[in-house]
């Protein structure tokens, strides 16, 4: 899709120079939202080589650590004194709520500095809207990115958790599915939160506040239901709690595949809603 | 190493008090700075003496700001003497930094402080009790006229604006010798002339000024001597007056013509004045009378697309010296 | 005039850069810049309260009783409590002397400013060392309190987990802060959290030393944070022993190793 000057039927002078001819694109006129995404998408992976070390420390390596030392450290502590968690080893127990945590984190991470930084200091969202690309392209292309920067760190996770023995059930494909698409809700809407900031003072708050409670409260390590009555509401609605659930019972081995569908449902909700938010979000701090 | 005791210029007291008698305030002999296999100051010897503005002049890595970090003792020179207002840098640094202004070439603002803060912050490094700093910051900020901005944070300044606030912090220690290393480069011209405006009120006060620059203007505008430096060393010196009576004529007669290169028209030139200079754009006569030149030059039949007569400059000077142009 | 202050002949007793006994004026400056980000602060205290409750008492419903060593058995609370303590200390410490301190470093170049005027590189560590202890101190209070109120203390040394937070402060500050003097560029950073987050989880966090082989033990052993976990463990249940002192030795020695390193580290990067 790409035009090059060859293309386009340039003139060559004597001196080598190239004179374009006056076609100016091989584009249509206005392409369609969306249709673009693409090049945004392959600008975000050029990016990616230089800072794969970061992630490879923050999606790889730290989910495994928390795995070897909760799942199986702890583990020992857990399994002796109850058997576990209702017989489940607690490797086990604690593998799918990592997983689905790592998604989330990836993409926590992913939507918050880098966005804000494609607009207001490196600016690389004003560099490809000065271009044929619109805001939904750059939503589309940097999400898309983000979902393959999930995807690579769940995948990771899974083999090695697998080899430990952390998944017991090979419906824990399937849970792999799930916990990306978990991830993937949290991308969208933090996206749209990110592109309106001026500063990262708030990005603080959203850890703090939201990614890290989440992380310690939504069934990664034990189950919700031994928190106080009041507080397990405010776990369900969360997307995190949503995937962790259904991960859980996939990997587990023992599917309640209508609640599976309802949970997926409102994970599927989140990216939609996220979305579109990100697109007014986009529009209105870029396109001014 | 630092030999102190010769002939008592750069004999030292131990509370320094001979900088209160002595007009010399900086002596360097043989100074030197390595880096590596780069020498970037080859040898130098510089005397300032109090009450004046003293000035380095020089195009781009000639070794100014380096020579300005040794001065300012954050830097240690490789080789040579240096001995500020008495002291050896090496021993004594933090006191002579207590008896110092520093104006860098960058500024080196708190942008997580407002300008007032700014001011007072860095009065308190040097040990100013927290009443007298408020007390000299406001006065410093009247004197550089920012006293409108005094709650606002530094980054919306302007480049003018934080230059000044930068020249009132280096003021709050009341010192003796105030460091500028290229004050106005980066600067607009209106700028350029109200901070000009300031040291001169500076040097009425009695500061002595020691000033790096690649600006001829402002040599000449603020400099009572000055040193011209290249590569890492002194290649002339003395007052920019007398620097252009020793190095050039009075009058400079400027010449383009329509070509891509003038030197085949220096033989046109011959004989017009004292010397010429060919450059990649411009020929350059000099000459005491450089209307008559020019008269001379139609006289020859010669048609130049523009002819310009001017005084000599510094940056002739710089020329005349080096065979290059002060900015490339 | 001349600043003195207590560590002047310290000072010249040990070889490291000289500065002008100033250090207290750059922890002013940091105080005065902090006071915009009060949100910052107030957030800071939360997280690991949010650890407290979740991973203390929330786990606690699935763990039973901790033996810790004497005989006695405590409940998981109380047992995990201290050290996420001694944790946050370090977190707060590393992250203070890290992302702060390699922002002035190389992008807001705060101390070329600072080292024109009296102040040397060894008041430039170890003001920013002070500073991280005071910030840490203020949180690791809080804390306490919450630990208080949450009935996880049983012991009236458990006074003294607070000074033991700051030594734990102190030692992650000084290393921090060296660690700093390193590195490039951002990227270096994430190497901070390669050191970090390991040892928060493995030395003896969330389970007792003894849930290792022996073999691997003396790894855990001779860690920064195992020896400020156990340090403050055994102030807060109250099994004290010789090897307390050891603990708060190794950490005060570990800070001001990293604040000599630190203050070399600083005086040939920018007085070049």
């Amino acid at each position: 899709m790409t035009a090059s000057a060859q293309q386009l039927g340039a003139e060559s002078t004597p001196a080598g120079t190239r004179v374009p001819t006056g076609e100016v694109s091989a584009l249509p006129a206005t392409p369609r939202p969306g249709a673009l995404a693409g090049r945004a998408f392959v600008y975000w992976l050029a990016v990616y080589r230089r800072v794969w070390l970061g992630s490879a420390i923050s999606s790889f390596l730290a989910p495994l650590l928390y795995l070897g030392a909760m799942g199986f450290g702890l583990g020992t502590l857990v399994n002796r004194s109850g058997g576990g968690i209702d017989g489940v080893p607690y490797a086990q127990f604690v593998a799918p709520g990592v997983l689905a945590a790592t998604a989330m984190q990836t993409a926590a991470g992913e939507s918050t500095y880098m966005v804000m930084g494609a607009v207001k200091w490196q600016r690389q969202y004003h560099a490809m809207l000065a271009g044929p690309l619109g805001p939904v392209d750059l939503v589309l292309g940097h999400a898309a990115y983000i979902l393959v920067r999930i995807t690579l760190a769940c995948v990771a996770f899974t083999l090695v958790a697998a080899v430990l023995g952390a998944l017991a059930s090979p419906l824990a494909v399937v849970g792999l599915l799930v916990a990306i698409l978990c991830g993937a809700a949290h991308g969208p809407v933090i996206m749209a939160f990110s592109a309106r900031q001026e500063n990262d003072g708030n990005f603080n708050l959203l850890f703090r506040f939201g990614i890290i409670p989440m992380f310690l409260f939504a069934g990664t390590f034990f189950p919700v239901d031994r928190l106080p009555a009041w507080i397990q509401p405010l776990a369900w609605v969360t997307p995190l709690w949503n995937g962790t659930t259904s991960v859980r019972q996939l990997t587990l081995g023992v599917p309640d595949w209508p609640a599976i569908a309802a949970h997926c449902a409102y994970l599927l909700a989140w990216v939609a809603v996220g979305l579109v938010l990100a697109f007014r979000s986009f529009r209105a701090r870029l396109v001014t | 190493m630092t030999d102190r005791d010769e002939g008592g210029a750069v004999a030292t007291a131990p509370d320094g008090a001979h900088a209160q008698t002595s007009p010399v305030l900086i002596e360097a002999h043989g100074l030197t700075k390595r880096f590596g296999d780069f020498t970037a100051v080859d040898g130098i010897d510089v005397e300032v003496h109090r009450g004046e503005a003293f000035g380095f002049l020089g195009p781009n890595g000639a070794g100014k700001s380096s020579t300005m970090r040794m001065i300012g003792c954050v830097s240690p020179p490789t080789g040579g003497r240096l001995g500020i207002l008495g002291l050896d840098p090496r021993a004594d640094g933090p006191r002579i930094r207590a008896r110092l202004g520093v104006v860098p070439q960058r500024d080196t603002l708190d942008e997580e402080l407002t300008v007032r803060e700014n001011v007072i912050v860095y009065a308190r490094y040097f040990g100013i009790s927290r009443a007298t700093a408020r007390q000299k910051a406001d006065e410093l900020l009247e004197f550089a006229q920012l006293t409108e901005r005094a709650d606002s944070k530094v980054e919306p300044l302007s480049g003018g604006m934080k230059r000044r606030l930068t020249i009132a912090r280096s003021l709050v220690n009341d010192p003796e010798i105030l460091l500028l290393d290229e004050p106005t480069t980066g600067l607009d011209p209106q700028a350029r002339h109200v901070l000009w405006d300031r040291l001169f009120r500076l040097k009425r006060q009695g500061v002595t000024l020691v000033l790096t620059t690649h600006y001829m203007d402002e040599a000449e505008q603020l400099c009572d001597r000055l040193v011209v430096m290249d590569g890492g060393r002194i290649v002339a010196e003395g007052s920019p007056r007398s620097l252009i009576e020793q190095w050039s004529t009075r009058e400079v007669l400027e010449l383009r013509f329509a070509a891509d290169d003038h030197a085949p028209f220096a033989a046109a030139v011959d004989g017009l004045g004292e010397r010429v200079e060919v450059l990649p754009d411009r020929l350059l006569v000099y000459t005491d009378d450089g209307d008559a030149a020019a008269e001379a030059l139609l006289g020859r039949g010669v048609r130049p697309l523009s002819v310009l007569v001017r005084r000599s400059t510094l940056e002739d000077v710089f020329l005349r010296l080096t065979g290059r142009t002060l900015v490339d | 005039m001349t600043a003195r202050t207590w560590a002047a002949p310290v000072a010249r007793a040990i070889p490291i850069p000289a500065g002008a006994g100033m250090a207290r004026m750059l922890v002013e400056r940091n105080a005065r810049s902090f006071k915009a980000f009060w949100p910052t602060i107030v957030s800071g205290f939360f997280e690991p309260v949010f650890y407290l409750f979740s991973l203390g008492v929330g786990l606690g419903t699935v763990v039973g009783d901790v033996d810790v060593g004497d005989g006695r058995t405590v409940p998981y609370a109380a047992f995990v409590a201290p050290a996420l303590l001694a944790s946050s200390a370090m977190n707060g410490a590393v992250f203070d002397t890290t992302g702060n301190v390699f922002f002035k470093l190389k992008y807001s170049r705060l101390y070329d400013s600072v080292l024109a005027t009296p102040l040397g590189p060894r008041d430039v560590a170890v003001g920013e060392v002070t500073w991280a202890m005071v910030r840490g101190t203020a949180y690791s209070a809080a804390f306490l309190v919450v630990m208080a109120l949450a009935h996880v203390v049983t012991s009236w040394w458990a006074v003294l987990t607070l000074p033991a937070a700051v030594l734990v402060g102190l030692a992650f500050a000084g290393v921090g802060m060296a660690a700093t003097t390193y590195m490039r560029s951002w990227q270096d950073l994430d190497l901070v959290q390669l050191a970090v987050l390991p040892m928060f989880l493995f030395s003896a966090t969330f389970y007792p030393l003894s849930t290792y082989p022996p073999s691997l033990q003396w790894v855990v052993q001779i860690t920064p944070l195992y020896q400020g976990v156990t340090l403050v463990r055994d102030l807060a249940l109250g099994t004290v022993g010789w090897t307390t002192l050891g603990n708060a030795l190794y950490l005060v020695l570990l800070g001001l190793l990293g604040m000599g390193v630190a203050a070399r580290r600083l005086e040939r990067t920018l007085l070049s």
